[in-house]
């Protein structure tokens, strides 16, 4: 078996038993690996209807057939389960080194199931698996915990959850290599109801390539590729994503105080261009990455630097909050990254929550006289996010996500959300492919679904007009199924700046045998995308879903280049449907489900 | 009259962040970037007063007397 490790690994946290099966080599193949084979995996195995924090769930964590190979950033994790905070098939990514390392030790997967009757970590290497106490790192933040695992287990990656995820908030991440979050969907909080702390990884086994030197010049080819790219050779590494807030800024599509407005003037201050000449240390890459997005920063917390925010991080807690300082937006990165919980949801319900205290649904006398929740208030940032993931006082409520929140007061249209989970850093009104994608997302609210930013924005492959509905349904499609396809094979997205279909389907088919063309490659995402609809309908997720908040919808935007312009959903969710294959109830058809092997 | 020029990423090297130049009736983006060394195909997207569309047409239309210019070099995220 070429490119997988041929090995899925069980264990069973009730009972604990520690198995191994043999993975189908053919249903592999179908479902490539990460998050296509992940939810094949997940959905022969758990009923879509279950509580996601019941024991009976079951979490899969996989890596993808290009992980721990040399192709560039073949370093990726997928975490498939069922979402405390949509309801929706969850898989989360996270880079760093874990997801090679889970290769390396042997697995193409873990399949975890049921629940420890005290804290526990599992200890993986190679053939020795382990449940082990983790009594003593259970309560701790996530560098230390990960400090603490490492001495026990040297030479191993660890992975775990914060203080956000053992309490079960349903924006809790999975944070690996300390900095490296599979962020989105509340993943942590699954991993928090099973008394799983942690994972720890190490090996020296490595897969078997098909044509090791077909596929070194593929491999090479790439490289050069991503090189040459004004993006992934220029852009990405010397700005890191920080370099987009200026370019969102300035077509009107930042979203400001809870999208209520869609330009900052002050957004230079947060901008890449700013954390390049006064906070860049160093870059961070992941395994295997010669981009290096990843941004080492300044900051009080060590002398030596840490992790610096993302893009969606630095909007989430400048322009959406309405403060423009960058060292309050690396400290909330700081914090969110150390309780364990994802920075766009987590600041996303700051924003909300200032909203809501705006408009005299939470007071003063609610919160206690404790510090005002209120725009502008750069105080407020890491004082709630702290109450938040350890859910103190009012900060129980901010931890069950911006929807939960404001649908306690009454006014649930007050969460810039997509099936509960908070839209990033991109207003729809502007980019009325990107809204179309947000709308069907199958994780909810989430711009690593097909980012159609590239072409309606930044010209990539070619420049859209962005208010324009024409053929935005083929775009959102076509971005869509190519998505699933890269995070299934274990790479990055940021590959797709350079890289087309046939780049991908060149480096399967030298790393598993296969002879697969470009058209099959997509094929096999449109598979994978079906596949992750057919669980949210039978979780009970229907159109009425399929939205955007009331605001984008009709309230024109106030301001700036976007001035004037409302999301137009009706007119290309329909049209949306049909290019998938989907009745008028956004249903897929017998037909398009046999064609895809899915009947 | 002056026009502003707003530059971007690497664009800011050696010419800062934001550039004014005389302002001349029917002058575009090209006679702009004719004059900062900076050539089209280097270029990934531009903003003249507020309207964006692909780079070779938005290079070709007259910027207001008292209007703007944003141009960026290739730039992604996400
Ligand atoms: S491009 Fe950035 S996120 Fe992607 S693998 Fe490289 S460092 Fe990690």
């Amino acid at each position: 078996m070429f490119g997988y490790m041929g090995k899925i690994l069980r264990v069973n946290l009730t009972t604990n038993a520690i198995t191994t099966e043999d993975l189908d080599f053919e249903l592999a193949k179908k479902y490539i690996g990460g998050r296509g084979l992940g939810t094949k995996l997940y959905m022969d195995e758990v009923d879509p209807k279950i509580d996601p924090f019941a024991a009976e769930n079951k979490i899969v964590i996989i890596n993808g057939p290009l992980s721990g190979t040399a192709t560039p950033t073949g370093g990726r994790y997928m975490v498939v389960t069922k979402s405390p905070l949509t309801g929706c098939i969850a898989s989360s990514n996270s880079g760093g080194e874990w997801g090679a390392y889970l290769k390396y030790a042997g697995y193409d997967a873990v399949i975890i199931e049921g629940k420890a009757s005290l804290p526990v970590y599992i200890n993986i290497d190679e053939e020795k698996v382990e449940i082990l106490p983790a009594l003593d790192v259970w309560g701790k933040l996530v560098t230390e915990a990960s400090d603490i695992l490492r001495e026990k287990q040297p030479g191993s990656k660890v992975m775990t959850i914060g203080p956000a995820g053992e309490k079960l908030s349903q924006m809790a991440a999975i944070m690996n290599e300390n900095d490296r979050t599979a962020g989105r969907s509340g993943v942590g909080a699954v991993m928090g109801s099973k008394n799983l702390k942690a994972i720890t990884v190490k090996g020296n086994l490595k897969p078997e390539i098909a044509d090791a030197e077909a596929l070194k010049a593929v491999t090479k080819e790439c490289r050069a590729l991503l090189k040459e790219n004004g993006v992934t050779g220029g852009g990405l590494p010397t700005y890191g994503t920080a370099v987009l807030v200026n370019i969102i800024n300035e077509h009107g599509v930042y979203p400001t105080n809870n999208f209520q407005g869609g330009v900052d003037p002050d957004a230079e201050a947060v901008s890449g261009e700013t954390m390049t000449e006064k906070y860049l240390i160093k870059r961070n890459p992941c395994h295997h990455c010669p981009i290096g997005c990843g941004r080492w920063v300044k900051s009080e917390h060590s002398p030596d630097g840490i992790g610096g925010p993302e893009y969606e991080t630095l909007w989430v807690f400048a322009g959406d909050l309405g403060i423009n300082d960058m060292d309050v937006v690396i400290d909330a990165n700081y914090w969110c990254n150390e309780l364990g919980l994802d920075t766009i949801s987590a600041g996303a319900t700051l924003a909300a929550a200032m909203e809501l205290y705006q408009r005299g649904f939470i007071t003063d006398e609610i919160l206690a006289d404790d510090i005002a929740l209120k725009f502008g208030n750069p105080e407020s940032v890491v004082h709630w996010l702290k109450k938040m993931g350890n859910r103190e006082g009012f900060g129980d409520l901010l931890a069950r996500g911006s929807y939960r929140l404001a649908d306690f007061f009454g006014v649930p249209e007050y969460s810039m959300s997509v099936k509960k989970q908070d839209i990033p850093a991109y207003d729809p009104r502007g980019i009325q492919g990107m809204g179309l994608q947000y709308a069907t997302s199958n994780r909810g609210g989430c711009h690593v679904r097909g980012y159609l930013i590239s072409p309606e924005i930044l010209g990539l492959p070619e420049k859209l007009d962005r208010f324009d509905l024409a053929g935005k349904e083929v775009w959102a499609k076509a971005f869509q199924d190519l998505t699933a396809v890269i995070d299934s094979l274990g790479l990055c997205l940021f590959t797709s700046f350079a890289m087309g279909a046939q780049n991908y389907a060149d480096m399967i088919n030298e790393v598993l045998g296969t002879k697969w063309s470009a058209d099959e490659v997509m094929l096999a995402g449109e598979r994978i995308w079906n596949l992750e609809k057919l669980f949210n309908l039978e979780a009970g997720i229907t159109k009425a879903d399929d939205t955007l908040p009331p605001r984008l919808l009709n309230e024109p935007m106030p301001e700036g280049p976007t001035k004037g312009w409302v999301h137009k959903l009706d007119e290309l969710l329909p049209l949306y449907y049909k290019e998938r294959g989907w009745d008028e109830d956004g249903i897929p058809t017998e037909e398009r489900l046999k064609k895809l092997g899915l009947l | 009259m002056a026009i502003k020029i707003k530059l971007f990423a690497n664009f800011r090297d050696g010419r800062g962040k934001i550039v004014e130049m005389d302002y001349t009736p029917g002058m575009t983006g090209q006679d702009v970037i004719d004059d900062l060394g900076i050539t089209a195909p280097e270029i990934a997207a531009v903003i003249v007063d507020g309207v964006d569309g692909k780079v070779d047409a938005m290079l070709a239309v007259p910027i207001k007397e008292d209007g703007y210019i944003a141009i960026f070099p290739p730039v992604a995220g996400g």
